[in-house]
Order: C-alpha cells, then sequence, then structure tokens
C-alpha cells in the first residue's frame, strides 16, 4: 500500500483542500501490471489499461453503452424476476442473498437483455453481470436468454449474448442445470432459422455458460486474457494435483486450441462486431 | 462404497453375511425355519432402510460400486450389440460406450457412460469421468441414429465430465454444448434414463432425450453435494446438509418436471438384484420407445425441445 500512496500523491491532490483525503475510486490499480492508474482516464480507454492492455470486467450497463447506438434501445423481458424455487439455505436462504444482491447491484438477476443497434444493425443483445452472484446462471438468465434467442427468430434480429459467468446458480439446483438445455433449443431454432448468433466471451466465463450457449456461436470472440473453461483452475489443480500453466485457459490458449475464432480487443469489439454482422447477413 | 459413509446398509450386510453362512449348513432340524425367519427379517429391514433414506444416502446408493453400468444393462436387455469406438478426431473414449443393438426387435444406438467394476477397470474407465472424445463420439452414434431412423437410448452415470487439462485443451465446454445443440436438433426418438449418478453437465451432455426415466435411488443435480458443500458452506463435511438443499432425488426431480418418470428398484437397489433392475428398466424403456416410435420426425424435434422450454421457475411482475 506504500507504494500506492506514493504514486497518488501529485496530480490527484492538485485543487482539493490540503488536508481533504483523496476521494476513493480517483485512482485504480492494474491488476495485472500493478500500475497505478487514474480512474478517469482508465474509463476513457474503456478500462482497458493504457500500459499493459489488460482488460479490467465490464458490468452490464457498461457493457451495453460499448455495443448498442445510443438511440432507439430498449431493454425486453425485465420483468422477469428470481423465485426461490427450492427454498434453498445455506449459510443463508437464497431468498435473502437475491435481495441483497437486488439492492447491492440495482438489477433483478444478472443478465440484461435489449433490442437495439449495433452500428446501425438491429440485434436483440444480451449481456451477462458478473456482479450480480458471480454471473451465475438461473432461472431467469436461462429464461431472459431463452427468450432472447427466440425473439432474434422470430425478428429475423442478430443475436449477440455477452457472457461472464462462474456457472450454474447452485441455489437453484437442478433446475439451474435445466438452463442449459433450454437456452441450446432456442439456439437450434434460431440455427434453422439462419439468423446469426455471435458469443462474445469476456472474463470470466466457466461451467455451465461455457458449457453451452457461450461455446455454440455462429462465431465465438472473445476479449484478450478472459478465463475461460469447462471446470475453473482450482477444481483442476485439486483433481491433477499440480499447478496450472501459464495461461492455460485464457482467450489466447482456447484460440491457440481452435475453440475461439477471434480474440479481439476492447476498442475494437463494436466495430468487428457489425462486421461480422454485416457479412453474415448479406445472402 | 466405505462402510464408514453407507452404514445404513451395515445390518443388511450382517443379515445378509448370516443367511449365505446358513445356506452353506446341511439341511437339519429347524435350518429352514431359521433361514425363513432371517429372510422374512432381511425384506422387512432392507424395505425399512431404502424407504427412510437421506438424500446424502440416495446419493451413495447411486453410486453403488456394484449398481449396474449401461454395459450390464446391454447386456441384460439387448442382442447383436456391436459397440463403436471413436470420436473420428482425436481418440476413443473408455468412459462412454456407444453401439448398435438390437432391443425386443428393434435396432437401436445406446450411449451411455461407463464405469468399472475392478480397480484397473475404474482407472481405464476414468470413473465414469468423460474427456469431450467420449461426448463426440456419443454426438457421432447419434448422427448415426438420426441417419439409419433409429432410436436413441441413453444411459446417464457419471459423476461429471473429466475436470483435467488435457479435457480443457480438447474443449470440454464445446463438447458439451454441440452435444446439447444437436441433440434438441435429432430428428429421431431419445429415451434417457437415469440409472446412477446424473453428475451436471457431464451428464446433461447425453441427457436430452424425449423422454426422462430415473431410477429410484438414482440421483441428478447440477454439483456434486460435496461440491456444493465446499462451495457454498466452505465446508465439504455438510454434504448431507448440501445433498438435502439441492433436491436430488427421483421423487423431488419427478415433481420439478426435470424426470419423467421414475423406475422402481428391487429391495434393497439395483445393485442387490441387478437382473430384476434392468427388466424393470426394460419395461419402462419400452414403454417410452411405444409412445415415441408413432411421431414423426417434426413433432419429436418440437416436443424435445418444448419439453426443456418449461424448466425453470421465475416470476414475472
Ligand atoms: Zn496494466
Amino acid at each position: 500500500m506504500a507504494w500506492f500512496r506514493k504514486a497518488k500523491t501529485p496530480k490527484a491532490v492538485r485543487g482539493l483542500p490540503a488536508r481533504s483525503p483523496v476521494p476513493e475510486g480517483l485512482w485504480v490499480r492494474c491488476e495485472e501490471c500493478r500500475e497505478v492508474l487514474f480512474a478517469r482516464e482508465l474509463e476513457r480507454s474503456l478500462r482497458v489499461c493504457p500500459k499493459c492492455g489488460h482488460h479490467f470486467r465490464l458490468d452490464a450497463p457498461e457493457r451495453i453503452r460499448l455495443l448498442l447506438d445510443e438511440a432507439g434501445a430498449r431493454e425486453l423481458f425485465a420483468s422477469v424476476r428470481p423465485t426461490d424455487p427450492l427454498r434453498f439455505r445455506d449459510t443463508r436462504p437464497y431468498a435473502d442473498r437475491l435481495h441483497a444482491y437486488q439492492e447491492a447491484v440495482g438489477v433483478p438477476d444478472a443478465v440484461q437483455v435489449l433490442e437495439g443497434t449495433l452500428a446501425g444493425i438491429p440485434v436483440v443483445l444480451a449481456v451477462m453481470d458478473y456482479r450480480f452472484m458471480g454471473g451465475s446462471m438461473g432461472s431467469v438468465v436461462g429464461e431472459k436468454i431463452t427468450r432472447a434467442a427466440e425473439h432474434a427468430a422470430e425478428k429475423h434480429r442478430p443475436l449477440v449474448v455477452v457472457s461472464a459467468s462462474g456457472g450454474a446458480r447452485m441455489q437453484e439446483g437442478i433446475l439451474s442445470l435445466m438452463q442449459m438445455a433450454k437456452i441450446s433449443g432456442a439456439l437450434a431454432r434460431l440455427r434453422e432459422r439462419r439468423v446469426p448468433y455471435l458469443s462474445v466471451l469476456t472474463d470470466p466465463t466457466t461451467g455451465g455458460v461455457t458449457a453451452s450457449f457461450a461455446m455454440l456461436g455462429d462465431l465465438n470472440i472473445a476479449e484478450p486474457g478472459a478465463l475461460i473453461g469447462f471446470a475453473g483452475p482450482r477444481v483442476i489443480e485439486q483433481t491433477i494435483r499440480q499447478s496450472l500453466p501459464e495461461g492455460f485457459q485464457r482467450s489466447e490458449f482456447l484460440l491457440e486450441h481452435g475453440f475461439l475464432d477471434l480474440v479481439v480487443p476492447r476498442p475494437e469489439l463494436k466495430e468487428t462486431l457489425a462486421r461480422c454482422l454485416r457479412l453474415l447477413s448479406a445472402a | 462404497m466405505g462402510t464408514g459413509d453407507a452404514g445404513f446398509e451395515e445390518p443388511l450386510v450382517e443379515l445378509r453375511r448370516q443367511i449365505e453362512e446358513l445356506e452353506r449348513y446341511p439341511d437339519g432340524a429347524g435350518r429352514g425355519r431359521e433361514l425363513g425367519r432371517l429372510r422374512t427379517r432381511l425384506r422387512r429391514e432392507t424395505e425399512e432402510v431404502f424407504r427412510h433414506l437421506t438424500p446424502w444416502q440416495t446419493a451413495l446408493v447411486a453410486r453403488h460400486a456394484d449398481r449396474p453400468f449401461t454395459l450390464d444393462y446391454v447386456q441384460a436387455l439387448m442382442g447383436d450389440w456391436v459397440e463403436i469406438h471413436g470420436d473420428r478426431a482425436y481418440g476413443d473414449d473408455p468412459a462412454i460406450v456407444a453401439g448398435l443393438a438390437d432391443f425386443r426387435g428393434r435396432p437401436v444406438v445406446v450411449v451411455g457412460h461407463q464405469k468399472g467394476r475392478s480397480t484397473k477397470e475404474r482407472i481405464r474407465r476414468n470413473f465414469g469421468q468423460p474427456r469431450p472424445e467420449g461426448y463426440r463420439k456419443a454426438l457421432r452414434a447419434m448422427r448415426l441414429a438420426e441417419r439409419f431412423r433409429l432410436p436413441v437410448l441413453s444411459f446417464v452415470d457419471t459423476p461429471g465430465a473429466y475436470p483435467g487439462i488435457d479435457a480443457e485443451e480438447r474443449g470440454q465446454a464445446e463438447a458439451i454444448a454441440r452435444n446439447l445443440l444437436e441433440m434438441s436438433l435429432l430428428r429421431v426418438p431419445v429415451v434417457v434414463t437415469i440409472t446412477g449418478e446424473g453428475g451436471s453437465g457431464g451428464a446433461l451432455a447425453i441427457g436430452i432425450g424425449n423422454r426422462v426415466l430415473m431410477l429410484e435411488h438414482a440421483v441428478y443435480s447440477v454439483i456434486s453435494p460435496e461440491g456444493c458443500a465446499a462451495i457454498l458452506w466452505k465446508d465439504q463435511g455438510r454434504k448431507e446438509e448440501a445433498a438435502a438443499a439441492m433436491r436430488i432425488t427421483a421423487p423431488d426431480l419427478l415433481r420439478l418436471g426435470v424426470v419423467d418418470a421414475i423406475v422402481p428398484e428391487p429391495p434393497g437397489g439395483a445393485h442387490a438384484d441387478p437382473q430384476e433392475a434392468a427388466a424393470r428398466v426394460g419395461e419402462a424403456i419400452s414403454k417410452a420407445l411405444r409412445e415415441l416410435v408413432r411421431l414423426d420426425p417434426e413433432r419429436l424435434v418440437a416436443e424435445r425441445r418444448k419439453r426443456f422450454r418449461t424448466l425453470g421457475s421465475f416470476l414475472e411482475s
């Protein structure tokens, strides 16, 4: 922490009364290169570290601003809300946990679906929000992405899904597992109707989300350095009792092994998606 | 299964031992009567024990090493078995078997997880945890079924897809995802039977059926009770609570609409009488097939998708 304090002194305090503490969040330390960054500068660079290119995670509203054109976007299926079908309780009741996250994050669950245009192209966009219970997939995520795919199929609008998830939501037990099947069924429909589906994988995308819709894009596109896998790294380490190689399960590793079409830096993401959609929808 | 965890079965094991011992004695005064008395007691106590299994105990029964596995069902129920091998891309995964067979006069394609019984065989089968090539072999078999218009019979019994470096390198997630999509498109009847452990995505990857049947003491869950306890309770030891909280047993899953029918097991569980268990599974599959073979391909696809479309629970305000 001493390092942090030293680095932030010169500019941040300028203009502030001498005794006033520097507001929290004015400076951010890069998780990757440890460089201390001016928060506003980081926002301007789309939360990509100007020093090392590390991609900080985006929440759903930030991601939507990044990808959708400002005018004409409208949210779909916003009234779908989670419930507690199993009356699940671990160290705390699931219902309480849901409530706490809804209060803290300000959204009902871990995905938002919108209809709008991306660089002028009409799309249906679903964006997962890792802040809400680690982007875990329960019935609401499953239902909303299914509806997004159905809506896209019906309207003949391309579907773009941005994943960020630790996997299934255990508090909904087997019903969370069944969402993988439900969404895949809707994607099958999309395929029959020849409507393009682009899957965008961001940090992290693991478990049941990777093992269903995230890997099923007509094109699978990831941001650099994202953790993408079926099993989480800790589970693998426990199973094989050895540590994992550098870069294992990162975007570049998946690209090299043939499971991604593209790894695209964030500033180029929107334009790349637009180009793919234009080319796929040309006929 | 270790005696510590399976304590509930100990009185039964002891009774069975006494019966076997007595059976070795020559016929004599009172032997027949004593045997009859012990057998009645065994039957009653077995029923009693199995009526009151906790979800965690059910998971132990589902994992029992003597429980029939896919190839046991094939042997008991099918003729003309031709096992097929390999995914035509990387290799052959012994944790999943696939093949052609005759089931009651009808050619079918079988896919299923396969566990081993001896130590050597268990290792060879990787404890029933498939790698991507296993799922891809299953998919190849299912496409073969579609091409020749054969029903698919799938048998689910896995702790889960293998979480290893090689499996990740070869696309475990993609292999599972691909199967979910392709099974949603299959134009032939698919009957899934969960015979033992339905371990998460690794089970679901061959689990998209028009009918999903489940043995009475099988389990099906999004994560193992131990895994759930470790994550949510931060204590693997809370597996009993996790097993109960997640609703992993057949009656719970029937209520949630995840399975369509429960196949009752013989007294003492499928491992106590594998032949009888297989006969009951055969009956249930046969009944499901009779209903499904009448449907045309479009209807089969539509109904299978609809079946999974309705699963989940949410509010809409
Ligand atoms: Zn950096």
